[in-house]
């Protein structure tokens, strides 16, 4: 791609995939017919058009979603739109996983393959694909237009989907004039071959096969729902009362009166009557503490919003729930929509923030279409717009999906993602808070973070500060996957131990024995049977040299292979490595190349030099990244090698 | 809001956004009254200038000049800023005047983030004329002809200065035709390539009695010379100052030696005073600085080491401890009369147009200039392939290239009433029908300014590159051009 305008004529369905989002165009000079004399020497609005930046991903989406890839003549259309020039905008495209810029066929099953899925069946999914289907598809190399069969579908190998409860999992896309996009659970060889021979999503469901969709929710459809909460057949943990997860499941997530009726908006009304310091007042009373995982003081951070003078100010909520192993905001947004848009309410009330994005990751469809549908009926019936509660009140929410980048739920990296850039995580300082989205104070908000909200404004944060721990208050939900009997999501009190926690998902499945536990996802640690005493606090996780980062808890049996697993987790930090920083993007391949050695029994050296050189690596990645995704992109790995000993065991055992 | 205005109408359009602005009651008369000369004279004769007029005179629509007229008027801020499209004309300072007009008119000069700014096409063009390397100027834009100025750099030279204004190059090339310049030193310029009516030049270059040449590199000038002097290329190989569009002294470090037996160009200045009789010693760039500072007093502040710590400084900066000074001519504003001093006069400019129009003979306009990746002549970036070169081409609009029946890569003849040159075509959509455009960058595959006019503004010396009459004609056969590197012509892309 050049840094020039080629004026090549992009396809029809191109053009209309990217006028329904833009509008037409206007003159020649936004990509419109070359025509009249008027052309020739006026135009409007260039930097009206190149304000329009933001939209570069959602018109790439649009793209992507009617053709199945993203062509250069499509980017070009986009770009005379946009006024970006096309090798920057190549630039975004070939940043995301889900945007393919080589042909590909429209229908695509992304089969998860990362550690929890391995650990129910994947990999012999994917082997089973391999010899019934053929191999995965890849990417062309660059400019390769082989031709592709425009009915056809492909698979392909995807990192963790956010299904963890349901592995195996996989998401299928459809691209055309009418898309189509699921989350599939417990997928079977047999499915996938049927989905991929074409089988309609109606036949589908019919037989039974599909269990998730994004249709409109009924009371029946409770029962094979993604929303399964194991923790109603399982004996509660703490209090009976589960602020987070208590509608779910229960109340219509598709209607408002419902949700009102469950006592929704109360807290937003409450929030304005009693003013916007107070609010804060409470939330920094709350103690409660972000839970994206990086634990900030939520109340201080919206303080420091608040206070800044320059305007306007931004709120995003984070939903680029992309953490191997988290799945906990997918079930939030899915389950209790109108919660989300009702936190995001009063903190943009509190705040001063008249603007919001929910930022949710591409894989997500239904919780999309759920937030979607919550923002409309919320603005229908007054309670978001230009005077909300009749109260002069003024915020709205817009979403953002993402296209499969981990790196964009960096909370700085999301800006630029919604700026329309290559989602690489900013320096700090300046902070988000002084300097975020679009140069502006910014407060970027976890999913959970926010569903707690309700609760800390209609009880007053002291209620909330005594449920839980000194240093870790409320609530928290907890993701159960990996080799646990019940997997899903499960909401206690803070104080709980990591063995309580098992226990009460079933434990080990199938009777095997434990070998190893990672908390807080593939930027967590490992830690061993030993450690099941852990209290399940900030503090606690803290004192025992561990995190609970984005609160997984990911178990692993005895039968599983743990080099294997090290060398996904290797692989997911280089694959999804903005490449920004050389101690990230260089250090994340040497250690997926040590650990392949090792796994493949062919260690330079001896195992003991390739850990020494993992070391030293891992330090370099840790001291010198730029963000936390190169910061902790050995943690993990570190922790199974020193911690649990995993690699010796292997040796031990002779396999 | 961009206002594609036909080649050479722009008195016309400043003309109209002024009366205009007049008549909409957005003219600043608290400024005017106070900072300015000559309204009542201005304002009539902008009064012709009718929306309707100017419409017609440069093609934009009248409501969108209005509109652009009225929002310059009513900005907080407003800033001029132009390039050559506004000074390569025969009538280059009366397009400038007309400029000044329209700040002077709304008061959006003297202010912060206000003003006119014409941007240099190179790092230190500013610099050279601090330096005083201008015909009427001593160092520190001090006036050659002002007696006091003369008697102070005789004071610190000891010899005579010629109480008379120089030549410009406009009037050098003609003192050449005439004999009266016989001997030429030229430093960094390659007019051979760069000036209008090219092969006029070199001819004149070829029957000096003496032409020295002080290049980094062996131009076609330098190729003409008696004497070619290779010198260092000051920005990495020595030390010294260069002054920014923005009047901001900075310091220039060595970082490398110069290549083979190429020197410092102080050296060589040193050099030649020595063996003409004359020792300077071996000064060191600072020491030239300083002599500089001490005669120059809006320099006087900056020594080596306040530039350093503050990193540059805008000038005036008349004593070390002064800051600098972000914008001129806030003085206007001033209440008392003693400090505003001599008021901006309004100027009194009318509409001329090019010298050549276009007719049935040369139906086109023909503007030149340059493109993003290319650099003037080449000397600097066609030593050197590149994707980005794409070599000489002919531009023109989509409309214009379906009626000469040809596409992107046939090759062209264009002619002029000086001469003609063949190039490829390249379709460009930012182009309308009538205009075609060329550049100067590759003057030894195409040598544009064999076509171009040999008009020059007599105020200015100023020749008028950005327009001349042409005529494009399809060559049927494959023409070879050397320059032709990188990427296909049939990508289309704009200036």
């Amino acid at each position: 791609m050049d840094l020039r305008l080629r004026h090549v004529e992009p396809t029809d369905d191109e053009r209309a995939a990217v006028d329904a989002l833009l509008g037409v165009p206007e003159s020649a000079w936004e990509g419109g017919e070359r025509g009249d004399r008027y052309d020739a020497h006026v135009a409007h609005s260039g930097r009206a058009m190149r304000e329009q930046r933001h939209l570069l991903l959602p018109a790439l989406r649009a793209l992507q979603e009617r053709v199945g890839w993203i062509s250069e003549t499509g980017v070009e259309y986009v770009c005379a739109r946009l006024g970006v020039p096309p090798a920057d905008a190549w630039g975004v495209a070939t940043f995301y996983a889900l945007l393919s810029t080589t042909p590909r066929a429209p229908r695509v099953l992304h089969v998860c393959d990362d550690i929890v899925c391995r650990c129910n069946g994947a990999a012999e999914l994917i082997e089973e694909l391999e010899r019934t289907v053929g191999p995965p598809h890849a990417h062309g190399p660059n400019g390769d237009h082989t031709s592709v069969d425009a009915s056809g579908a492909v698979w392909m190998r995807s990192p963790c989907l956010g299904f963890c409860d349901h592995a195996p999992a996989a998401y299928y896309q459809e691209a055309g004039t009418e898309t189509r996009e699921e989350l599939l659970a417990e997928l079977t060889a047999g499915e996938a071959q049927a989905i991929l021979r074409g089988k309609s999503r109606r036949e589908m469901r019919l037989t039974g096969e599909y269990r998730v969709s994004a249709e409109p929710w009924t009371a029946e459809m409770t029962e094979t729902q993604t929303l399964r909460l194991p923790q109603d057949e399982a004996p509660k943990l703490g209090r009976a009362e589960q602020p987070l997860l208590h509608r779910i499941g229960v109340v219509d997530p598709t209607n408002i009166a419902a949700y009102r009726a469950s006592g929704g908006f109360d807290a937003l009304r409450r929030a304005i009557e009693i003013g916007q310091d107070a609010v804060i007042r409470e939330v920094i009373d709350s103690k409660l503490m972000g839970r994206g995982g990086a634990a900030f003081p939520t109340g201080r951070k919206w303080e420091a919003v608040a206070r800044q003078s320059a305007r306007p100010h931004y709120l995003i909520c984070n939903a680029d729930e992309s953490e191997p192993g988290t799945f906990k905001d997918r079930v939030l947004l899915e389950g209790d929509p109108f919660a989300i848009v009702e936190a995001m309410t009063i903190a943009a009330f509190a705040t001063g923030c008249e603007r919001g994005f929910v930022y949710i990751r591409g894989e997500y469809p239904l919780a999309t279409a759920r937030m979607q549908h919550a923002i409309d009926e919320a603005r229908t019936h007054g309670f978001l717009g230009a005077d909300i509660l009749g109260r002069g009140v003024k915020f709205d929410i817009e979403i953002r999906r993402g296209a499969g980048a981990y790196i964009c739920g960096e909370e700085t990296a999301i800006f630029n993602s919604i700026e329309g850039y290559r989602g690489e995580p900013r320096n700090k300082p300046p902070f988000p808070v002084q300097a975020g989205l679009f140069g502006l104070p910014t407060l970027v908000n976890n999913v959970e973070t926010l569903a707690s909200i309700p609760s800390i404004v209609l009880d007053g944060g002291a209620a909330f500060a005594r449920v839980g721990t000194e240093q870790s208050t409320g609530t928290k939900l907890f993701c159960l996957c990996g080799n646990v009997a019940r997997p899903g999501v499960y909401e206690v009190t803070f104080g709980h131990t990591l063995r309580e926690l098992l226990d009460v998902a079933g434990g080990i499945a199938n009777g095997r024995s434990l070998q190893t536990v990672l908390l807080g996802g593939a930027a967590g640690v490992f830690v061993g049977p030993g450690d099941l005493d852990i209290p399940l606090t900030f503090e606690g996780a803290r004192a025992a040299k561990a995190t609970l980062g984005s609160g997984v808890i990911m178990a692993f049996d005895d039968t599983v292979d743990m080099s294997q697993i090290l060398l996904r987790i290797a692989s997911f930090f280089r694959d999804e490595s903005c490449g920004q920083c050389v101690p990230c993007r260089v250090g994340t391949v040497r250690q997926e190349e040590a650990l392949y050695r090792i796994a493949s029994g062919k260690p330079l050296g001896g195992v003991a030099q390739e850990i020494a050189l993992l070391d030293e690596v891992g330090l370099a990645m840790k001291d010198a990244s730029i963000c936390g995704l190169g910061q902790t992109a050995y943690a993990a790995i570190e922790s199974a090698i020193h911690r649990v000993g995993v690699l010796n065991k292997r040796q031990g055992a002779g396999t | 809001m961009w206002l594609g205005l036909n080649v050479g109408t722009d008195i016309a359009l400043a003309n109209a956004m002024a009366r205009e602005i007049i008549h909409a009651g957005l003219a600043h008369h608290e400024f005017i009254q106070r900072g300015t000369t000559n309204f009542p004279a201005y304002a009539a004769a902008v009064e012709p200038y009718t929306l309707e007029f100017a419409a017609e005179v440069t093609g934009i629509p009248a409501e969108i000049i209005g509109q652009a007229a009225r929002a310059y008027a009513r900005a907080d801020r407003a800033m001029i800023c132009w390039t050559l499209g506004i000074t390569e004309h025969h009538n280059a300072v009366d397009n400038v005047l007309a400029l000044i007009n329209l700040s002077l008119l709304t008061g959006h000069v003297g202010r912060y983030g206000s003003g006119c700014n014409p941007l240099r096409g190179q790092n230190n063009v500013q610099g050279g004329g601090d330096m005083g390397a201008l015909p009427n100027k001593l160092p520190g834009f001090q006036d050659v002809t002002t007696e006091a100025h003369c008697v102070k750099f005789e004071q610190a030279w000891g010899r005579d200065i010629i109480p008379r204004d120089g030549w410009n190059l406009t009037e050098m090339i003609h003192a050449m035709e005439t004999r009266e310049l016989t001997a030429l030193y030229v430093i960094g310029e390659n007019p051979a390539q760069s000036d209008a009516d090219a092969s006029h030049v070199v001819k004149l270059l070829e029957h000096l009695e003496h032409l020295v040449v002080q290049e980094i590199f062996l131009t076609k000038t330098a190729q003409l010379a008696d004497v070619v002097l290779p010198c260092a290329a000051t920005w990495a190989e020595g030390e010294g100052t260069v002054t920014n569009s923005e009047r901001r002294v900075q310091r220039v470090r060595k970082a490398v030696d110069p290549p083979g037996d190429a020197r410092d160009e102080i050296w060589i200045m040193s050099e030649l005073a020595r063996r003409l009789g004359y020792d300077w010693g071996q000064p060191t760039a600072e020491d030239v600085w300083n002599e500089t500072r001490a005669l120059s007093p809006q320099l006087a502040g900056m020594s080596y080491p306040r530039l350093d710590a503050l990193g540059g400084i805008q000038w005036p900066c008349p004593d070390e401890s002064h800051p600098g000074t972000k914008f001129l001519h806030a003085r206007l504003w001033e209440e008392d009369p003693a400090k505003r001093g001599r008021l901006a006069p309004f100027s009194v400019v009318h509409h001329e147009g090019p010298v050549e129009q276009p007719d049935d003979e040369y139906p086109f306009i023909l503007t030149t200039g340059r493109r993003l990746e290319s650099f003037n002549t080449g000397v600097q970036s066609g030593g050197y392939g590149s994707p980005l070169h794409r070599g000489e081409t002919v531009d023109m609009s989509p409309e214009d290239a379906a009626r000469l029946g040809v596409s992107a890569g046939d090759a062209v003849r264009v002619s002029s009433r000086r001469g003609a040159v063949e190039a490829p075509v390249y379709v460009d959509r930012g182009l309308r029908p009538g205009v075609v455009f060329m550049t100067l960058h590759f003057p030894d595959d195409v040598a544009t300014n064999l076509l171009t006019i040999n008009a020059s503004d007599p105020k200015s010396g100023t020749a008028e590159f950005k327009a001349c009459a042409v005529r494009v004609e399809p060559v049927r056969r494959a023409p070879s051009f050397r320059a032709q590197r990188g990427e296909p012509l049939a990508a289309a892309g704009d200036d």
